[in-house]
C-alpha cells in the first residue's frame, strides 16, 4: 500500500529556491519521532558526561574510605529554608545483644550541602587541578555551625560499602571504565568487522567462503568460556590500565563477527545494484566504487549494528569483572563493585549495595532503544 | 428503475473518494468516481501510474489500509442471485465482506509470485478458496480444482496439483491464480495489470485465456492497465482515469477511434505503433503533478493542448458529462474540440 | 540505410554461459545456463540497432556482456574507437578504462540506476571526475550544461534522485551517459519501466541526442513498437541466440523466422478493429534446459524433423537479412 502512497507523491512541484532534504537529514527527521530513542540518546549522554567529568559529579575520590561509615545506608537529600540543602548526619549504633551495626538519622545534625562545593582537590583527567565537585558537604557551614574540631561531616548519597567507600562515588568513577569499554570495544569491532566483512563481501569467490567459515568456526565456540579461558590466561602481575585494554580487546575479538557479517551481506547486495554497476562501467575504481557508492549505503547499518553490539560489551565486561576474571581491584568498575554482592546477606541487609545493577539496566536498555530508533530511521529510506 | 440497473450493471460505483493521510497532507487518490460495470462485459480502466486506478481496485473489495480510507461515495454489488450488498457499508469484519472477497468479488494481481503462497501447494491453494465459500467436501473440492485447471490450459492438472509455486513458470502461475479466482464462479474479476510482469507471447496467451473464460462463465471483469494495446484487444467498454477521476468513458471503439477528451488524445497519439518511424512522438508536454498540488480547475490544463484561460482554470474539476449516447467526457470543451 | 565499411562494434561469436552447480559441500559444475550462445552482430556508427527479445533471451546479458560488465566466455568485441580496433574481451580491466569513455550504458530501472546518496550534480558529473576531465567550476558548468540538454535545469543538480519522478530520473541516467560523448550507447530497456507518455518523451531525447552526438544506441528492448520507431535494424534474440537480424522495415514487412512472426502476432496493437491473431503457444525456453535442435522448435507450428535434431545458424538469406531457420535454408518444405 505504500507503493500507492509514493507514487502518489512522486513529483514534487518546480520551484528553484526549494530545499531539498539530504540522506542524513532525512534519517535524522524519522529518528526524532522516536520518543524513547531520543530519550535515551540524551540519557547517555548525560551517563558519558558523568563519566567523562568523573571527578567533578563524585562526591568523594574512588578509593577514600571511613570505616566508621562501613555499610552506612543512603542519605536522603533534604531541602528547608532554614538550612538550605542538606541532610541528616547518621550515628552508629551496636546493637549490644546482636553486634548488628545500624546507622540512625540524627535529626538535630544537619549536614550542610552545596552545589558547585569544594572539596578535596583533585586533578580532572590527572591533568587539570580543581577543587569543586557538583554536589559536596558544605565544610564552611559544617565547621561555623559545629567547629573545626567536630567531627567530619559525611555524605553518602547512595550509601557506603563493606569499607566506607562511597556508592555513588564508586559508580560514577566505574562508569569511567564500563562505559569505555564499550567505545573502545566497537572502535576495535568496527575496524575488524568492517574491514574483513568488506573484503569477503566485495571480493566473493574463495576468498568470501573461508572468511564465512572461519568466522562461522568462531562464532561456534562458546561464548563466556572462551572470555573465560583468556581472561584466565592473562597474567596475574599486570597493571591495571594492561588488564583494561586486554579485557576491551578479547570482548572484540568475538564481536566482530556479526558486524563483519552485516557488512559482508550489505556489499554483495549493494554491489549489484545498478548504480553500483553503472560506476564500474563509467572506468570507477576499486575504491571509489567501495567508499562513494557502496559505503554510504550501509553506514546507517553500521552505526545500528555498532550501537547494539555495546550492550554486549558492558555485559561482557561486568560479567567478567563479577566473576572475578575481568578487571580487579584497585580498578573502580561496575562489575568490580558487584563483586561485594556475591553473598546474600550483604544483599539481604545493604541493598544499596546492588544500585550499580541498576545503572547497568538502564543504561543498556538505553543502547537497546536507541538502536532501535536508529535502525527504524535507517532502514525505510532503502525503498523508492 | 432501480430494478433494470440491478439487471444491466453488476457493480455500480458512485462518488466513489479514497484519500490517503500523509505529513504533506491528504492525498486524493481517488477522487469523485464514478462507473459502473455491465453484466458479462468486460471494462477496463487505464491510466498511468499514480493516476489512482489500483486504487479503485483495491477500494472495491475494501483492502484499503492506514493511512488509506475511503472517504466517500458507495459501492453497490448486484448478484444474480440474492439482494444487492453494499460494500462501503459493510463492517470491516462483516461476515458479508468475507462473502463478496474471493466468492462473489475475485481478484487478480500483478505479480503471479507473490500472489501465491511459497510454501502450500498449488491444489492446496486452490481448493482453500473453495473451501472457504461453497459447502463441499475435500474430495469435491479437489476434483473442482482439477477441472479448473485443465480450463486454464495448464496441462496434465492432476500432477500440478501436487506442484509448488516456484516449479512452475511465469506464465503458469499466472494461470493458477487465474483459476484460483475464477473457480467460485464470481461475478465480478478484478484483474490489476495481470500481463505486465508476463512475456509478450504469454500475455498474449493470458489475455486470451482471460477472454475465453469471461465468455465462457459469464463473468464480469473489471481490468486495470495502463497498456492501451491490452484495452483495444481485450476490453469492450473503457474509463480514462488522471489524477484520481475519470476523464473520459466510453465502449472500446469510439474512444479509441475518437477520443474526446485531450489526455486521452494525447495518449493514444504518444504510442509508438500509431505513429510514423522516426517521426517526433507526440508527448505531453510536463509531467503529471503530486496529488499535494493539484491544479486548480480541470487537473490536466498545465499539460493541455486545448487550454482556455478562464475556463479550465477556474472553478472545480470539470464533471464527468454525457456528450453522446454511451459517451461521457470530463471537459469543459468537449463540443468544441476538433 | 548505407552501410559504411567500418563498423564501431563487430560482434563475432559471443558467448556468455553460467556454470550450473551440484548440490553439496563441494559443487562440481554439472552443466552450463547458455545466457548468450555465440551471439554476432556488427553496429555502424551513429546508428540504431534494437537486440529484441523476451525473459530468457538473453539481451540483456549479451549487452552486458560486450560493455565488459561480465566476463564473456568465449568470442571477440572488436570495438572501433580513436583509429584503432580492440578486442575488447581480451582486454585487461586497467586497459579498458580509456575505452570506458567511449562506451556507456543506459539502464532500465530509474530507481536503482541513481545512487540515492549523491546529488544528481554528482551524478552527472562522476564520469568527468572519474577520467580526470574537468574540475571546479569548469565541471559544474559541463554538468549544467548537460542537463540542460536532457530538458532538467541547471539548478537540479543540487537536489536528490528521490526528488524526480521516473521520467525525470531516466533522464539524469541520459545525461551521465553522454556527458563524455560516447560513440557507443547500450540503452539496457531504457524506456521500459516508463508511463507510455514519458517514454514518448524520452524516446525524442534519445533521437535528438543521437542527431546531434553522432552516436550509436544498442537498443534492448523487448517492446517491439518502440522498436519500429526509434530502431533502423533489428535482431531478435532467443534462448540466448539471434534468431533474425534484419533492416527495421524489412523485418516488420516480412518477417522470416517464426518466432519473430510469433512475437510480432503478440503485440497487443491499440486498434480495436485489428484483431491480434497469435500463434505460439508453449513456455519460453528456458536457457538451463534448452531443447535439443532449434530451441524453438517445440513452439513451432512449421517445425519438421531436422528441427528437433540441428539447431540452425544464422545464414544471410538476402543482402542485410540473416536468419537462423532451417525453413529458410532450402531444404526441407518453404
Amino acid at each position: 500500500m505504500s507503493e500507492l502512497t509514493q507514487e502518489a507523491a512522486a513529483t514534487l512541484p518546480e520551484t528553484e529556491a526549494m530545499e531539498v532534504l539530504s540522506q542524513w537529514q532525512l534519517i535524522r527527521r524519522r529518528f526524532v519521532r522516536h520518543r524513547l530513542a531520543v530519550a535515551s540518546f540524551y540519557f547517555l549522554i548525560v551517563m558519558y558526561l558523568l563519566a567523562v567529568f568523573a571527578e567533578f559529579f563524585a562526591v568523594y575520590r574512588p578509593h577514600w574510605r571511613d570505616l566508621d561509615y562501613a555499610f552506612c545506608p543512603p542519605q536522603r537529600l533534604q531541602f528547608d529554608f532554614a538550612h538550605g540543602l542538606h541532610t541528616y548526619a547518621l550515628r552508629r549504633h551496636i546493637d549490644p545483644i546482636t553486634f548488628r551495626k545500624t546507622y540512625i538519622e540524627d535529626r538535630e545534625t544537619a549536614v550542610p550541602l552545596r552545589l558547585f562545593a569544594r572539596g578535596e582537590p583533585y586533578k580532572l583527567w590527572a591533568v587539570l587541578p580543581c577543587e569543586h565537585h557538583f554536589l559536596g558537604v558544605d565544610l564552611a557551614a559544617w565547621a561555623a555551625a559545629n567547629g573545626t574540631e567536630a567531627a567530619p561531616a559525611r555524605f553518602f548519597l547512595l550509601g557506603a560499602d563493606r569499607y566506607g567507600q562511597d556508592v555513588f562515588s564508586r559508580i560514577v568513577y566505574g562508569a569511567r571504565i564500563s562505559l569505555s569499554v564499550g567505545v573502545v570495544g566497537i572502535v576495535i569491532t568496527f575496524i575488524l568487522g568492517a574491514s574483513i566483512g568488506g573484503v569477503s563481501g566485495y571480493l566473493g569467490g574463495g576468498v568470501d567462503n573461508l572468511i564465512q567459515r572461519s568466522i562461522e568456526i568462531l562464532n561456534s565456540f562458546p561464548r563466556l568460556p572462551l572470555w573465560l579461558a583468556l581472561a584466565a590466561v592473562m597474567p596475574g602481575d599486570w597493571s591495571p590500565l594492561r588488564v583494561y585494554f586486554a579485557i576491551t580487546i578479547v570482548l572484540s575479538l568475538l564481536g566482530w563477527t556479526r558486524l563483519a557479517r552485516v557488512v559482508r551481506g550489505k556489499i554483495l547486495a549493494l554491489r549489484e545494484e545498478d548504480y553500483a554497476v553503472a560506476a564500474r562501467l563509467l572506468g570507477a575504481g576499486h575504491g571509489r566504487i567501495i567508499f562513494r557508492h557502496l559505503l554510504p549505503g550501509f553506514t546507517s547499518h553500521i552505526i545500528v549494528a555498532l550501537t547494539m553490539s555495546v550492550p554486549g560489551m558492558i555485559l561482557g565486561e561486568t560479567s567478567l569483572s563479577f566473576l572475578g576474571l575481568g578487571l580487579r581491584p584497585p580498578i573502580v568498575s561496575w562489575g568490580v563493585m558487584l563483586q561485594d554482592c556475591m553473598n546474600m546477606t550483604a544483599v539481604a541487609n545493604y541493598p544499596w549495595l546492588l544500585l550499580p545493577v541498576v545503572f547497568i539496566v538502564v543504561t543498556v536498555l538505553g543502547f537497546n532503544f536507541l538502536g532501535d530508533g536508529l535502525r527504524d530511521a535507517a532502514d525505510p529510506y532503502g525503498s523508492r | 428503475m432501480a430494478r433494470n440497473a440491478e439487471r444491466e450493471f453488476v457493480l455500480e460505483i458512485d462518488d466513489l473518494k479514497t484519500y490517503f493521510d500523509s505529513e504533506e497532507g491528504v492525498l486524493r487518490a481517488v477522487d469523485g468516481v464514478t462507473f459502473a460495470v455491465k453484466r458479462g462485459r468486460i471494462l477496463a480502466i487505464v491510466g498511468e501510474s499514480g493516476c489512482g486506478k489500483s486504487v479503485t481496485a483495491y477500494s472495491v473489495l475494501r483492502l484499503i489500509q492506514k493511512p488509506g480510507r475511503i472517504a466517500g461515495g458507495s459501492i453497490r454489488l448486484h448478484p444474480r442471485q440474492g439482494p444487492t450488498i453494499d460494500i462501503t457499508a459493510l463492517d470491516d469484519k462483516a461476515e458479508a465482506l468475507y462473502a463478496v472477497r474471493g466468492g462473489l468479488i475475485s481478484m487478480i494481481f500483478q505479480e503471479p509470485m507473490t500472489a501465491l503462497s511459497p510454501v502450500h501447494t498449488v491444489g492446496n491453494q486452490i481448493c482453500e478458496a473453495i473451501l472457504l465459500h461453497q459447502d463441499v467436501s475435500e474430495r469435491e473440492a479437489e476434483e473442482a480444482a482439477i477441472a479448473m485447471l485443465g480450463k486454464v490450459g495448464i496441462p496434465g492438472p492432476e500432477t500440478r496439483l501436487n506442484q509448488y509455486p516456484f516449479e512452475l513458470s511465469g506464465g503458469m502461475r499466472q494461470r493458477v491464480v487465474i483459476a484460483m479466482a475464477l473457480v467460485c464462479h464470481p461475478e465480478l474479476l478484478i484483474a490489476d495489470e495481470p500481463t505486465t510482469a508476463l512475456d509478450v507471447t504469454i500475455q498474449a496467451q493470458i489475455l486470451g485465456l482471460i477472454k475465453d473464460l469471461q465468455r465462457d462463465l459469464g463473468t464480469s471483469v473489471l481490468l486495470i492497465t495502463h497498456d492501451l494495446g491490452v484495452v483495444a484487444q481485450t476490453a469492450e467498454d473503457v474509463a480514462v482515469m488522471y489524477l484520481g477521476r475519470i476523464v473520459e468513458q466510453a465502449a472500446v471503439r469510439p474512444l479509441m477511434k475518437q477520443p474526446r477528451h485531450p489526455y486521452t488524445r494525447a495518449l493514444l497519439e504518444s504510442l509508438p505503433s500509431l505513429s510514423e518511424r522516426h517521426a517526433r512522438l507526440e508527448s505531453i508536454e510536463g509531467s503529471v503533478p503530486a496529488l499535494t498540488a493539484i491544479p486548480p480547475g480541470c487537473p490536466f490544463h498545465p499539460r493541455c493542448r486545448f487550454a482556455v484561460a478562464g475556463r479550465c482554470d477556474a472553478g472545480g474539476p470539470p464533471a464527468l458529462r454525457e456528450v453522446a449516447p454511451g459517451r461521457q467526457v470530463a471537459c469543459v470543451r468537449a463540443e468544441e474540440l476538433p | 540505410m548505407t552501410q559504411q565499411p567500418q563498423p564501431l562494434l563487430d560482434v563475432r561469436g559471443l558467448s556468455k554461459f553460467f556454470p550450473i552447480y551440484s548440490k553439496g559441500f563441494f559443487q562440481r559444475a554439472v552443466g552450463n545456463v547458455k545466457a548468450v550462445d555465440r551471439v554476432s552482430l556488427r553496429l555502424f556508427p551513429g546508428e540504431t540497432l534494437a537486440l529484441v527479445g523476451e525473459s530468457g533471451s538473453g539481451k540483456t546479458t549479451a549487452a552486458r556482456t560486450i560493455l565488459r560488465a561480465l566476463e564473456p566466455t568465449a568470442g571477440q568485441v572488436l570495438f572501433r574507437a580513436n583509429g584503432h580496433t580492440v578486442d575488447l574481451a581480451a582486454l585487461r580491466e586497467r586497459q579498458l578504462k580509456p575505452l570506458r569513455t567511449r562506451m556507456q550504458m543506459i539502464f532500465q530501472d530509474p530507481f536503482s540506476s541513481l545512487n540515492p546518496r549523491m546529488t544528481v550534480g554528482d551524478i552527472v558529473g562522476e564520469p568527468l571526475v572519474i577520467h580526470g576531465l574537468a574540475r571546479g567550476s569548469a565541471l559544474r558548468d559541463r554538468v549544467a550544461d548537460m542537463l540542460e540538454r536532457v530538458g532538467l535545469k541547471a539548478h537540479h543538480a543540487m537536489r536528490y534522485p528521490h526528488a524526480f519522478s521516473g521520467g525525470q530520473r531516466q533522464r539524469v541516467g541520459v545525461a551521465r551517459a553522454l556527458i563524455l560523448r560516447p560513440s557507443l550507447v547500450i540503452a539496457d530497456e531504457a524506456v521500459s519501466a516508463l508511463d507510455v507518455s514519458v517514454q514518448a518523451q524520452v524516446i525524442n531525447l534519445l533521437e535528438d541526442l543521437q542527431q546531434e552526438f553522432h552516436v550509436a544506441y544498442l537498443f534492448v528492448a523487448h517492446d517491439l513498437s518502440v522498436v519500429k520507431h526509434i530502431a533502423d535494424r533489428v535482431a531478435v534474440m532467443y534462448a540466448g541466440r539471434i534468431v533474425e537480424l534484419a533492416d527495421t522495415d524489412a523485418l516488420f514487412d516480412d518477417p522470416l523466422h517464426p518466432y519473430t512472426r510469433a512475437l510480432m502476432s503478440a503485440v497487443p496493437y491499440p486498434d480495436p478493429d485489428v484483431k491480434m491473431r497469435f500463434q505460439a503457444p508453449g513456455e519460453v525456453a528456458d536457457p538451463a534446459a534448452l531443447p535439443p535442435g532449434c530451441s524453438f522448435h517445440p513452439r513451432c507450428s512449421q517445425c519438421f524433423d531436422r528441427c528437433s535434431q540441428e539447431p540452425p545458424e544464422l545464414r544471410e538469406h538476402a543482402p542485410g537479412r540473416f536468419v537462423a531457420c532451417h525453413l529458410q535454408d532450402g531444404d526441407g518444405s518453404p
